[in-house]
């Protein structure tokens, strides 16, 4: 067995969600850690829940979609930009105008997970390192939160293949 | 409420199976078999992928994108915008128990992580850009290569550490986490950090390139070159690709290339096949399950690349 592999399943048993409440530490960590810990516990099941809820609405048909799931077919072996061209698809942000379509309803779930970092370092992170007066840390989260808002913004061009 | 359910299930029942569009949709996937298929087949492969991976100490991403892509009839822009969906929600929700054991550890992943995701986003915009066959190609390389590097990456539980360099000392990357085998609280902190954020810049690019949880290059880099203790560099990379995946998997969903009814089934089926492999690792043969993935990645690698090439 390699050391990875090792580590990987040490590391693993500490993720599972049925070790989490046992997992004691015998170490300081970090206050802000801990509370980011938390965050994440709760809000990515919350999010991996979400997804799965909203893919059975789609299949349920209970909102019709704007696309079929039985024609999906016709439009998964084609790249991107061909998929939007052809369907007329929003692009950026124009997803949350659909909701009232059963297929678009099921990035709700996959937004709410992308945002968690952006919510964590904002709400959690910088404040605690502010507070510290950790102005090198400080200074590496906002950077990355502007980084993270201009990747969500919707700006960036993308050129079509 | 319910008779309205029933109806429409019955309706795409009769769509599915009867309609002409139903009829067009199969001919257009070329293998007879009917829509619902492929998300019932993604959510079968991906639920043994998730135990594979865990029994393989690898992520899931890193298998995922390879044989979907290869094996599948779905654009490799879907392919890889699932791909960071799944890398994106394993990390995350592996994140909190590694967090609260210290194994991943703030101070040395959010400087790593701001490279990695800048670097992310630059990848997704340029693989989201190049021709499908070159980057069916680059990616059959890429996967080649690191099907090598698991071959003969030897990884080390406690790397020596020299003087740590003006950055690690600026930065204070450091801390302490318990380490069972010793009984106590084991210190550690890094060196030559300058020469591994270089580094993170080429794993942030084809972690958004190839929508690949990059956890197979961020571990030797974290490990080896910058001496973390093993179980440090495994769980910091873990919860550092939560951060790195989400600047590309944003720049994925902006552009169209997130489909529910590719991403949905695979994210679901990767993490409850995660949760049962961590039932599984105790009678499990580590190092068999880690050569059949090594096979897994070069079959998948390869036939990547003859994709690419057009045969």
């Amino acid at each position: 067995m390699s050391g990875q592999a090792r580590a990987e399943k040490q590391t693993s048993a500490k993720a599972a969600p049925s070790k989490q409440t046992k997992a004691v530490p015998k170490v300081d960590v970090p206050p802000e850690q801990l509370a980011y810990a938390n965050l994440l516990l709760y809000c990515s099941w919350a999010g991996i829940g979400m997804l799965a809820v909203t893919f059975l609405i789609y299949m349920s048909g209970f909102f019709s979609p704007f696309i079929p799931a039985s024609e999906m077919p016709m439009y998964w072996g084609m790249s991107a930009h061909e998929f939007l061209v052809e369907t007329g698809a929003p692009i950026g942000w124009g997803w949350l105008g659909m909701l009232g379509y059963g297929d678009f309803v099921n990035l709700l779930g996959i937004a709410f997970l992308a945002l968690l970092t952006i919510v964590g370092y904002l709400v959690l992170l910088l404040p605690a390192y502010l507070r510290k007066k950790d102005i090198a840390y400080a200074s590496i989260v906002v950077v990355e939160i502007l980084v993270l808002t201009l990747a969500a913004s919707g700006v960036l061009a993308v050129g079509a293949h | 409420m319910l008779d309205g359910l029933i109806l429409k299930a019955t309706m795409l029942v009769e769509m599915a199976n009867s309609s002409q569009a139903a009829v067009a949709v199969t001919e257009a996937t070329g293998t007879g078999l009917p829509w619902w298929a492929w998300p019932a087949m993604l959510l079968v492969t991906c639920f043994v992928l998730g135990i594979v991976a865990v029994m393989a100490g690898v992520g899931g991403g890193v298998l995922f994108v390879p044989i979907v892509g290869s094996f599948y009839p779905f654009h490799l822009d879907f392919v890889r915008g699932a791909g960071l969906i799944v890398a994106l929600a394993g990390a995350l929700a592996a994140g909190p128990g590694l967090l609260k054991a210290n194994l991943a550890n703030l101070r040395l992943a959010l400087p790593v992580a701001l490279i990695a995701s800048t670097f992310s986003i630059v990848g997704a915009i340029v693989g989201l850009a190049l021709p499908t066959d070159i980057l069916q190609i680059a990616l059959g390389v890429t996967i080649t290569l690191i099907a090598i590097l698991f071959i003969f990456s030897k990884n080390s539980e406690f790397p020596k550490v020299g003087e740590p360099d003006s950055v690690t000392k600026a930065l204070k990357i450091g801390g302490s986490y318990y380490e069972p085998s010793a009984g106590k609280a084991v210190d550690w902190t890094v060196w030559r950090t300058p020469q591994g954020f270089f580094l993170f810049i080429a794993i942030g690019m084809v972690a958004g390139m190839f929508g690949l949880g990059a956890g197979w290059a961020n571990v030797p880099v974290l490990n080896l070159l910058m001496g973390a203790p093993l179980k440090i560099a495994v769980g910091s990379s873990k919860f550092l690709l939560s951060i790195t995946d989400t600047s590309a998997a944003w720049v994925y969903m902006n552009q169209g290339a997130v489909l529910p009814i590719i991403a949905v089934p695979s994210v679901v089926g990767i993490m409850i096949g995660s949760l049962v492999g961590v039932k599984l690792l105790a009678g499990a043969k580590p190092a068999f399950v880690r050569k059949l993935v090594i096979g897994m990645l070069l079959f998948a690698g390869i036939r990547s690349l003859l994709k690419g090439l057009g045969y």
